[in-house]
């Protein structure tokens, strides 16, 4: 349970995932942001108005999936680093993972490094497609993921050569 | 004597904006901060702020204090006191600063108004060993770490899953520490769940309705035991926990820093809800005493957002009833209690109005 745990369960998951046709399509934004607090960012800074604008500041992100590009302008703009870009048919048998990343050393293109679920286990090896480095500091790292890991792989684990 | 229109004592997140805020009005201001540099806990957060984007959202906190700092001194009737802890007041509406690292000078100032902004201080948590070095507050560690760049231990135990629990594991785990475990008394994470999914898929695990039972060490901290507690807060035997760790966070918690405002003789009242002992305030920030207004944790245990917004109203107020005139006071003052009540306006805050209409002074003022 997301409350006593950290994290997200299927069901919490459900509310949020695009269906299947729409995943099947390209890139799409996944937001896992699931507790009313006053935090509108994410909002403001779609420049497509697939995060439709709020009501409230407290309200949860509502996503037109139809309109959401995958940009990814809105992984770095979201405060809890809750959002998440998923293009499920990058290649035949790979999918890409774009993620937000506030740590150091920055991960290198090209490189394979572990990739973690929610529950910050390796799950499966990644590699490194992107390394965006965006001015407020929350980085974009770009990862391919085999396809049956697409919607459990949510964080990396690089390995610090001076350590 | 020195003399000036309105002394703002604390220069954290709630008392720069009401010194910016009175400022504009043209009042004359004295700032009184304890710290070598302006900003309170603001300059230590090296995380993204929550809140509106026309408030500071997803901006860093240490850019905030920057950005807020830098309109303090854009403004040349803002007399700024650092490195100086304001030790009483007295009933000719003096107060006594002392200042230096040595707390040898000693300054007297007359304010027309007082805003207190005095902020909180950290819970302790009563546990065998408690007095082990390696035992820090959650503060001391964002001290060390990110305005010396001091590492406080290697493995680390973080006692409470609060906001600032989970900010400051984050924080460790950024400067390359390990969090061992974060344990949450409580049966729930306290603190926003999308702080705790971001440590928690790097691996820290969170175990709520846990606490700390036991530190051993002989010179320093060398190991902790964890146990699971019951609905009553007692721990059940047979779950202890032993965890290898250096260091134990605490961050349990926070109380307001109210001394000034009983020494003053302002109204108090003991509300669970806001942290400990606050001043009874009306909607616009003034206390029982007319002289005397409150704003931020002093006022009630809540984020820096909120305390930003609370100075404001503050600042306004204090300036306004000194003669400094604004276009559309009224105007701006309830759109300012507006938009603090829209940050309020969610589950997690509801405890907080619980608090705040307890402390609550109704006048007929509108």
């Amino acid at each position: 349970m997301l409350e006593k745990t950290g994290i997200p369960t299927d069901d919490d998951l459900k509310k949020i995932i695009p269906d299947k046709e729409r995943l099947a399509k390209g890139p799409v934004v996944i937001i896992e942001c699931f507790q009313k607090i006053p935090c509108d960012p994410c909002a403001i800074s779609c420049k497509f108005g697939a995060i439709k604008p709020f009501k409230d500041i407290n309200d949860l992100p509502q996503v037109d999936f139809n309109k959401c590009t995958g940009c990814g302008i809105c992984i770095s703009a979201c405060p809890g680093l809750a959002i998440f870009v998923i293009d499920k048919n990058y290649s035949e048998k790979e999918s890409l993972v774009k993620l937000p990343y506030e740590m150091l050393p920055l991960p290198e293109k090209g490189k394979e490094i572990y990739a973690l679920d929610r529950a910050g286990k390796i799950v499966s090896k990644a590699k490194v497609v992107r390394v965006q480095k965006i001015k407020n500091k929350t980085n974009i790292i770009s990862i391919s993921v085999p396809k049956n890991m697409a919607m459990k792989v949510r964080s990396i684990k690089v390995e610090d050569k001076n350590q | 004597m020195r003399e000036t229109d309105i002394a703002i004592i604390g220069g954290g997140p709630a008392g720069l904006s009401a010194a910016i805020y009175a400022a504009s009005l043209g009042a004359k201001i004295t700032l009184i901060d304890d710290g070598l540099e302006l900003g309170g806990q603001l300059i230590k957060q090296t995380h993204k702020f929550f809140g509106s984007d026309t408030q500071f959202a997803g901006i860093r906190g240490i850019e905030i204090a920057k950005k807020m700092i830098q309109e303090i001194e854009r403004h040349k009737n803002i007399e700024l006191i650092t490195n100086a802890t304001v030790t009483g007041y007295y009933e000719d509406e003096v107060i006594t600063i002392i200042q230096g690292a040595d707390g040898n000078i000693m300054k007297k100032l007359k304010a027309q108004r007082i805003i207190v902004a005095t902020g909180a201080s950290e819970n302790m948590l009563p546990f065998i060993n408690n007095d082990l070095p390696g035992v820090y507050g959650a503060g001391a560690v964002q001290t060390l770490m990110n305005l010396y760049g001091v590492v406080p231990g290697n493995n680390v135990l973080m006692v409470g899953a609060g906001n600032i629990g989970l900010i400051v594991s984050y924080q460790l785990l950024q400067a390359g520490i390990k969090v061992e475990a974060i344990v949450e008394a409580l049966p729930k994470i306290g603190g926003y769940l999308v702080h705790a999914s971001k440590i928690r898929r790097l691996g820290v695990p969170i175990y709520t309705s846990h606490s700390l039972k036991e530190v051993y060490g002989t010179d320093c901290v060398e190991k902790a035991v964890i146990s699971e507690i019951n609905k009553n807060f007692e721990f059940i035997p047979g779950t202890e926990k032993e965890l290898e760790v250096d260091t134990i966070c605490l961050a349990v918690g926070l109380s307001p820093l109210s001394d000034l405002l009983w020494q003053a003789g302002c109204q108090m009242k003991y509300v669970a809800e806001l942290g400990g002992h606050v001043a009874l305030r009306d909607d616009n920030m003034k206390s029982s005493l007319d002289n005397i207004y409150i704003a931020g944790d002093v006022a009630g245990i809540e984020e820096a957002s909120s305390a930003i917004l609370e100075g404001k109203i503050a600042g306004l107020n204090a300036a306004v009833s000194l003669g400094y005139r604004v276009d559309n006071f009224l105007e701006l003052n309830i759109n300012l209690r507006k938009e603090l009540k829209g940050l309020r306006a969610n589950p997690l805050s509801e405890k907080v109005k619980i608090g705040l209409e307890k402390a609550l002074i109704k006048r007929e003022v509108d």
